[in-house]
């Protein structure tokens, strides 16, 4: 099995501070993977290193096992990138900003063909802002528009999602309705890396989590549920000096539970 | 007034007026919705010493300015996607720049201060037929393309990142967003004049913004409004030299024109604004 998503060693630098120091990252078709860790970590860059917006200083990426440079099916990729909204400098409606995701399966100077609105329609279900279509995405709350940037990647009918951490500054409700849109999306068989640095209401869809710690992957494995279950039963865990250190956003799940 | 009509030189004046109104708010809106509003005013800046190049060697200065302007559109994109500048500073750069250089050079050239003042504020009315030929042309390549490449540019203007994650040849679309707006800058440099052109290209865009909620709405209503503010305007001048014998250019009023629409419906907007916040 081909993984979709393939980074060796990889090493990038910001600005001549290194950032991630050699990060290794198989992801299988089908998983859904948390990429977790403290801000400054490196778990956004890794994101942005594995999809091509920034260019690594050493080490291999390969999506669907063809190395960056020479990917070319852009369309089997979605991104929700880290933003504040999906608002711009002139009013644009959700079924706009939503329609612009099938960009990667349109050619040029085409009208949008049956299969594009049936795609932009489904999109728009998904995340539960059919009712808003219309609507300036500007009058949107935080929540909404995150739901909105969802559905535009969810539009191109991707193969892969990446999430940059589409809940941050997100409040519950619309948390549950985020976590609802990609459970639908798991269901579906796609594979999807969420960056978050806390998961909330999307923890029961969590396959692996992967927590980022200074630039390099400090844990890799099971949801961290799993541990806290088992620490349960074999409390001697808890002072054990050898296992993997886990950053501060793993600690506030565990309080939760 | 209906004299006025059937002169010759006005009805060049009008054809020009009304094709410049037309494409100047297409670009416009992808300015706006990057906030690079002031992009077409650097232009129009940079665009002065491509006139006065074109005085000074004797060639058609608005072919001088297209190529200088659009020169100066590589060399903003070049400066912005590089980052080593701040993009407002290298756009200030440009302004100065090509005023400057475009006077002094009008100078050498041996050229009055007036003939560069056709070029700075528009004189529509002393259109040539070939000026009006050419004006046709480059406005349709501009709305051509501003309209045929909609869902790429609509797509680059509101999220780089995701254009290019999603495979958009994001630099090319950049840049030609930065060469059509070259190209209009000059189109509209007989109508409303290189100092005025932004407004043209903005305005129209801003006042549409105040009463729509999708960018299709906002696109063509931008291109309404810059029709009718671009004729509105001409036609003002014109009745009022005439009538009053006041001396009105048709660049100002044009832009005056577009101004008041603005104000008139900025309360609307505010109004509609506040109503769909309530709704949520």
């Amino acid at each position: 099995m081909t993984p979709v998503i393939e980074l060796r060693d990889v090493r990038l630098s910001l600005a001549g501070r290194p950032v991630l120091h050699g990060v290794d990252l198989v992801v299988d078709p089908g998983e859904f993977v948390a990429l977790l860790g403290a801000n400054g970590s490196g778990k956004s860059t890794l994101v942005r290193a594995a999809t091509g917006l920034r260019p690594i200083s050493s080490g291999s990426v390969a999506l669907f096992g063809t190395p960056l440079a020479q990917f070319k099916e852009w369309r089997r990729i979605g991104f929700v990138p880290q933003r504040a909204g999906a608002a711009s400098g002139v009013p644009a409606s959700v079924r706009e900003v939503v329609t612009s995701g099938r960009l990667g399966r349109r050619r040029l100077l085409t009208p949008l063909n049956k299969a594009d609105r049936r795609a932009v329609d489904d999109a728009l279900e998904v995340v539960g802002l059919a009712d808003r279509a219309g609507d300036s995405v500007a009058t949107l709350s935080g929540g909404q528009q995150q739901r909105v940037l969802i559905a535009r990647a969810l539009a191109g009918e991707p193969d892969v999602f990446f999430l940059d951490e589409p809940t941050a500054g997100v409040d519950l409700t619309n948390q549950h309705a985020l976590a609802d849109s990609l459970a639908t999306l798991k269901e579906r068989g796609a594979t999807i890396v969420l960056v978050a640095h806390e998961l909330g209401p999307m923890a029961p869809l969590v396959d692996r989590a992967v927590v980022m710690a200074h630039g390099t992957v400090s844990y890799d494995g099971e949801p961290l549920d799993e541990t806290t279950l088992h620490a349960h039963h074999h409390p001697q865990l808890h002072r054990h000096d050898h296992t993997p250190h886990v950053g501060s956003p793993i600690d506030s799940l565990q309080e939760r539970r | 007034m209906i004299d006025l009509l059937s002169n010759p030189f006005m009805v060049r004046a009008l054809i020009a007026a009304a094709v410049t109104g037309l494409a100047a708010p297409t670009i416009g809106t992808y300015l706006v919705q990057r906030r690079l509003a002031l992009l077409g005013d650097g232009l129009g800046h940079v665009a002065v010493t491509g006139v006065a190049v074109g005085l000074l060697t004797g060639t058609s200065p608005t072919w001088v300015a297209v190529a200088v302007a659009v020169l100066g559109a590589v060399a903003i994109e070049v400066i912005r996607e590089r980052g080593h500048t701040n993009g407002d500073v290298a756009l200030a750069l440009l302004f100065y720049g090509g005023l400057a250089g475009g006077v002094l050079i009008t100078g050498l050239a041996g050229q009055s201060a007036s003939t560069l003042q056709t070029y700075l504020f528009g004189s529509v009315t002393t259109v040539s037929a070939a000026d009006v030929v050419t004006t046709i042309v480059l406005a349709a390549v501009v709305i051509t393309l501003c309209v045929g490449l909609s869902p790429q540019l609509f797509a680059v203007a509101q999220d780089p990142e995701f254009a290019r994650v999603a495979g958009v040849p994001i630099r090319f679309y950049n840049l030609l967003v930065a060469v059509l707006a070259a190209v209009t800058v000059t189109v509209a440099m007989r109508t409303v004049g290189l100092l005025l052109v932004s407004a043209l290209m903005v305005v129209p865009v801003a006042t549409s913004q105040q009463l729509t909620r999708s960018f299709r709405t906002t696109f063509g209503l931008a291109m309404g409004l810059g029709l009718v503010a671009s004729l509105g305007g001409l036609l003002l001048a014109a009745y009022l030299s005439l009538d009053f014998d006041a001396n009105v250019a048709p660049g100002p009023s044009i832009v005056l024109l577009a101004l008041a629409g603005f104000a008139l419906t900025w309360p609307v907007g505010a109004w509609l604004r506040s109503r769909e916040v309530a709704h949520g």
